[in-house]
């Protein structure tokens, strides 16, 4: 006799039940009579272990299991640009109009809206020959993003219908023939999570993500395509620095996922992107940007699924040839999520409790980053950017978690509490700190900046290693034992950290620096060294170039705003004129 | 007719095993009869086929395998609300215990309660006066804030959660608020001061009590945070008032999850603490906050002594990856005779920005507050070195901010207890110690404000201050 589907165990978000012949790994499952989500996770016979994506309280043996027969997808199509999902793609503002405050469960809601009419402008005519990845047409979906609509994958053959006009997600806009028939091709379209979209190739990444940090531009800077990450003890700044980075960066499109972190952060970002304007287009930041909240007091197992989905959404708009950056705060969260259920699944736990398939699974995920060539005929170019930031416990950088991850990303900014202690923000400590990308992107800011960008920043991080071993010597015997000249490297690198490095967030101007105000700030405090050099050389005594009247103004070059760039050249004169004469009336 | 089990079959720990089961739920009460006709409570844990096991929150002392009759009720543990609840003293499992009289609910609530919807958040921006100038003028306290005492044993964080409790008010207004208290585990005595000083002040009628004292059953604990938030959910988002709920003392909520853990022969986690402790301590202080559309709040100041003065123990390490900030109580600062000694440098609320400045406090707050966590910082670097090297070793302007960092913890921090600080007077008590440091060391303030605000004190008397231009 053939056993009906049901619930043989509940143990926290862990369900396990028998008479699952049917069931395929990682297939979505109705659990209970509530029909709650859930995701076939082990197999054994015919019983099935599934993670369930909402609270189990309530559920017990006995109670039905239904498979979908579908793996977790997330839908994709226009209308995902400025809105907000939990962790498996529901829309959290519509649940919200619907159920109220407080997230209930059992909610079943389509991510994509059905209703609304999108104004859809063919690209290709009848007759056309296309294939995956082609542009069949554009949507505008946000004043600041155009939404192509690409032929799925899969399909490839010849335009037989091709519609112009208002048409809803879930109509057919194109026919092609194919060799297995006429397809219709609608705008929405769905893609299991755990899967890495196609592309046709890989390319090295070359450009900056210019993100307006100077500390992550100059120093440490990540390449559109490029991996970073940012672990650092609680309160040392990451969540802030992602934001930053969501506001300011160069990308296209910005997907946040708030994963197992704080739900007024998600609410923070929620109210001020609609606010904070594009710099080029003035067009509000929320325009181009998609969230995903699975905040800590969400259910476990959708935090597990939440940043697949949010790179997953990340994928479909860089085939589109979009420069998309992800972030994901916290990937510690997704990782203990992780643990939790193999722990439910009494899986032999590795380091720290962690399963042994964790640096797998973190490297599988930064891998979806990337240069890429897309699929289609045009040879389209588009890029991924993979940012994540690491919550180690006790900030100690030998979690399993943080050494998976640092043997993945080529990007490293390190957090210290010490330097957020003493509210140098970011927190970024610019002796661990590194870029793998240094090299990669040197001819592009070369060009695009000026060609001594990569001399000054070399100038400038060796005056900040010279620092720290002076100040070992300050520690044991005292300043005095330092020459003028090192006493004045001293000086230098307090300017670099206090003038440069340091960039608040909650400045209006500070907050971003365009490079070419980077370059400028860095031009002028190596200049001052320089010339101070020179002026020591020549017998001026340390404390009067200590004391220029132009380090007041140096102190405060950060909130120069852009249309003032010229302040920097009269900076530059007051140096040259201030030092010259202490030099003359040595002479 | 509710179904009563004699199949119990296995006790540890808190622990307890049923056998030959049907219909039972995960997360649903038990209540288990001793052959003493006692009657305690537990929840469903797991459920295996026709086996459930239960965790007693009063404990497995006494109990029996073959005498204990088992009924599950169908339902989570619930919380009958009513404003009646104000002004009363509930054991940690919500049964009063001050003697007066049974409450009518006007409903019945799941303790555990529902995520809320991020959308549904309003971000928390109204600044909260406690008149402690530590909190007030370095790390602000705004409504809907959940702000963690990371403490120490013997440490004053029962005085100064009560100051909060009595001082705090949002300046300008007149509002519904109430004071809900749950302790876990503390003492009799700790417990008392509470009671006590909520007695003296009056502030008992607005306040509500769960309290598990340190003899009461540990496992009970677990509950007690729960039932506070439940009904300061009600009372903020049903009732509309601005609700502060304080936890003390966390440290002991956490210990009573490893034990389960532990019964449960979990893969432990640091230091023996279950590897979920991140999300169970979340599903606590995520319950804080403001909601679009509700007049109410709920506040949290979630109390924690820190094992050996650690902050990186898990208790204290995963509150602070979870609350917006933290007050740390610094032991040296204790023995020199600071009250309240709280070591602002580590200490964080990370929503001050947008609960400080024009219209809010001041509009020089934030420049203030960064200098002096500049300067009081230099002061402490300046009196490190000179430990090491001598006071010889330091320059006069070093000197100078080791006076200040005395200064600043003798005048700024140091305060009574019963002293209740406007945020004009902790302000303008940064600017007169700001006064000891060169004007031009002064980066961190507008030029604007320093000319406002910045008065140079005078040796000889209050008259003769010289006016700036
Ligand atoms: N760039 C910055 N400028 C000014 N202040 C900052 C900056 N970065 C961080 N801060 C301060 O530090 C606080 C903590 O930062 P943040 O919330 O980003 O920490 P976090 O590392 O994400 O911590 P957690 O792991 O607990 O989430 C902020 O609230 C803010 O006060
Ligand atoms: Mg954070």
């Amino acid at each position: 006799m053939k056993k009906e589907a049901r619930i043989i165990k509940v143990s926290g978000p862990l369900v396990v039940a028998e008479g699952m012949e049917k069931a395929r790994m990682y297939d979505m499952v109705r659990v209970g009579r509530m029909g709650l989500i859930g995701e076939i996770i082990e197999i054994k016979e015919d019983k099935a272990s599934i993670q369930v994506y909402e609270e189990t309280s309530g559920l017990g043996p006995g109670e039905p299991v239904e498979t979908t027969m579908a793996p977790l997808s997330v839908e994709l199509g226009p209308g995902l640009m400025s809105g907000i999902y939990d962790g498996i793609q529901r829309p959290l503002d519509i649940i919200r109009d619907k159920t109220g405050s407080y997230i209930t469960r059992g909610i079943t809601l389509p991510a994509v809206n059905r209703k609304k009419k999108w104004d859809f402008i063919p690209l290709v005519k009848k007759g056309d020959e296309v294939r995956a990845g082609d542009i069949l047409g554009t949507v505008q979906e946000t004043p600041l993003v155009v939404h192509k609509v690409l032929v799925p994958p899969g399909i490839e053959g010849e335009i037989r219908v091709i519609k112009k006009g208002k048409f809803t997600v879930t109509q057919a806009i194109a026919k092609v023939k194919t060799s297995s028939g006429l397809k219709e091709i609608r705008m929405l379209q769905k893609w299991p999570v755990r899967m890495e979209r196609m592309v046709q190739k890989k390319l090295p990444p070359e450009v900056p993500l210019v993100t307006g940090q100077r500390v992550i531009d100059t120093f440490f800077p990540v390449a559109k395509g490029g991996t970073a990450c940012i672990p650092g003890p609680f309160g040392s700044g990451k969540t802030v620095i992602l934001h930053c980075i969501a506001a300011w960066a160069d990308a296209d499109i910005i997907i946040y996922v708030g994963c197992g972190e704080r739900g007024n952060e998600m609410t923070d970002v929620l109210l001020e992107f609609p606010k904070l304007k594009d710099p080029k287009t003035g067009r509000p930041l929320i325009e181009r940007t998609i969230m995903i909240a699975n905040t800590s007091n969400m259910p476990v197992a959708a935090r597990e699924a939440s940043i697949y989905t949010g790179i997953t959404i990340a994928e479909y708009y860089r085939d589109m040839g979009y420069n998309v950056a992800v972030m994901a705060d916290s990937t510690s969260r997704w990782a203990e999520a992780l643990r939790e259920i193999s722990g439910r699944l009494e899986e032999m736990p590795g380091e720290e409790g962690y399963p042994a398939y964790l640096g797998t699974r973190v490297a599988e995920f930064y891998e979806r980053a990337g240069r890429v060539i897309c699929q289609g005929t045009k040879n389209r170019e588009g890029t991924l950017t993979v940012m994540g930031a690491v919550s180690p416990p006790g900030g100690d950088l030998s979690d399993p978690v943080v050494q998976a991850t640092l043997r993945t990303v080529k990007v490293f900014w390190a957090l210290e509490d010490r330097l957020a202690y003493m509210r140098h923000f970011p927190a970024i400590n610019w002796l661990n700190s590194y870029s793998l990308y240094l090299d990669n992107v040197e001819t592009y800011l070369g060009k695009e900046i000026a060609s001594d960008w990569m001399k000054l920043r070399n100038i400038a991080m060796a005056i900040l290693q010279e620092e720290d071993s002076l100040q070992e010597i300050v520690r044991l015997v005292g300043r005095e034992a330092l020459s003028p000249r090192e006493q004045l490297v001293l000086e230098t690198a307090k300017s670099i950290k206090e003038d440069y490095l340091m960039q608040d967030a909650f400045h209006e101007v500070d907050v971003y620096a365009p490079l070419a105000k980077q370059y400028r700030m860095l031009k002028v405090i190596l200049e001052l060294h320089r010339s101070s050099k020179h002026a020591l050389e020549k017998e001026v005594p340390l404390e009067k170039l200590l004391t220029l009247k132009v380090r007041e103004r140096i102190a405060r070059m950060k909130y120069i705003e852009k249309k003032d760039i010229k302040e920097f050249d009269s900076i530059e004169r007051e140096i040259k004129r201030e030092i010259e004469s202490l030099v003359e009336r040595k002479e | 007719m509710v179904k009563e089990y004699l199949t119990v079959s296995h006790i540890a720990g808190p622990l307890v095993l049923i056998e030959e089961t049907s219909g039972i739920k995960y997360g649903e009460i038990a209540e288990i009869e001793l052959a003493t006709k006692e009657v305690r409570r537990g929840r469903v844990l797991e459920v295996t086929g026709d086996k459930a096991l239960v965790q007693l929150f009063e404990g497995t002392t006494g109990l029996n395998v073959y005498q204990s009759r088992v009924r599950f009720l169908g339902k989570g543990i619930e919380l009958g609300v009513s404003t009646d609840l104000l002004g009363r003293i509930f054991d940690g499992l919500g049964r009063p215990i001050d003697g007066g009289p049974k409450i009518i609910p006007e409903e019945r609530i799941d303790i555990n309660g529902n995520p809320i919807n991020p959308t549904a958040r309003d971000y928390p921006t109204e600044f909260i006066q406690t008149g402690i100038s530590a909190i007030d003028g370095m790390n602000t306290l705004v409504r809907g804030q959940k702000l963690p005492i990371f403490s120490g044993a013997g440490l004053p964080h029962p005085q100064i959660a009560a100051q909060i409790a009595r001082q705090a008010k949002v300046l300008g207004k007149e509002e519904k608020f109430a004071v809900i208290f749950a302790a876990m585990g503390i003492t009799f005595e700790e417990a008392n001061y509470f009671i006590t000083d909520f007695r003296r002040t009056g502030a008992i009628e607005r306040a509500v009590l769960f309290v598990n004292l340190a003899d009461d059953p540990a496992i009970e604990r677990i509950a007690t945070p729960r039932l506070a938030l439940t009904c300061a959910e009600y009372l903020a988002f049903e009732k509309d008032m601005h609700v502060l709920v304080i936890l003390t003392d966390m440290t002991n909520y956490a210990n009573a999850l490893r034990e389960i853990s532990a019964a449960r022969k979990e893969v432990p986690g640091r230091r023996g603490y279950p590897g979920y402790m991140y999300t169970d301590l979340s599903t606590i202080y995520e319950r804080a906050g403001r909601i679009k559309g509700k007049e109410g709040s709920i506040t949290q100041i979630p109390i924690l002594t820190m094992p050996e003065d650690d902050k990186t123990h898990p208790i204290p390490d995963l509150t602070g990856y979870i609350t917006e900030g933290q007050i740390i109580l610094s032991r040296p600062l204790h023995r020199k005779g600071v009250y309240p000694p709280i070591d602002v440098l580590p200490s964080l609320s990370r929503l001050k920005e947008k609960g400080i400045g024009k219209g809010k406090t001041r509009e020089d707050h934030g420049d203030v507050t960064n200098q002096l966590f500049a300067c009081y910082a230099k002061g402490k670097e300046a009196k490190e070195l000179a430990i090491i090297l001598g006071e010889a070793a330091l320059t006069e302007l070093d000197k100078l901010y080791a006076k200040f960092s005395d200064r600043f913890e003798e005048e700024f921090l140091a305060q009574g207890e019963e002293e209740n600080r406007s945020i004009e007077e902790t302000l303008d008590l940064g600017w007169k110690l700001l006064t000891m440091i060169p004007t031009s060391d002064l980066k961190r303030i507008r030029d604007e404000y320093i000319k406002k605000y910045l008065k140079q004190e005078s040796p000889k008397s209050e008259v003769q201050r010289p006016k700036s231009e």
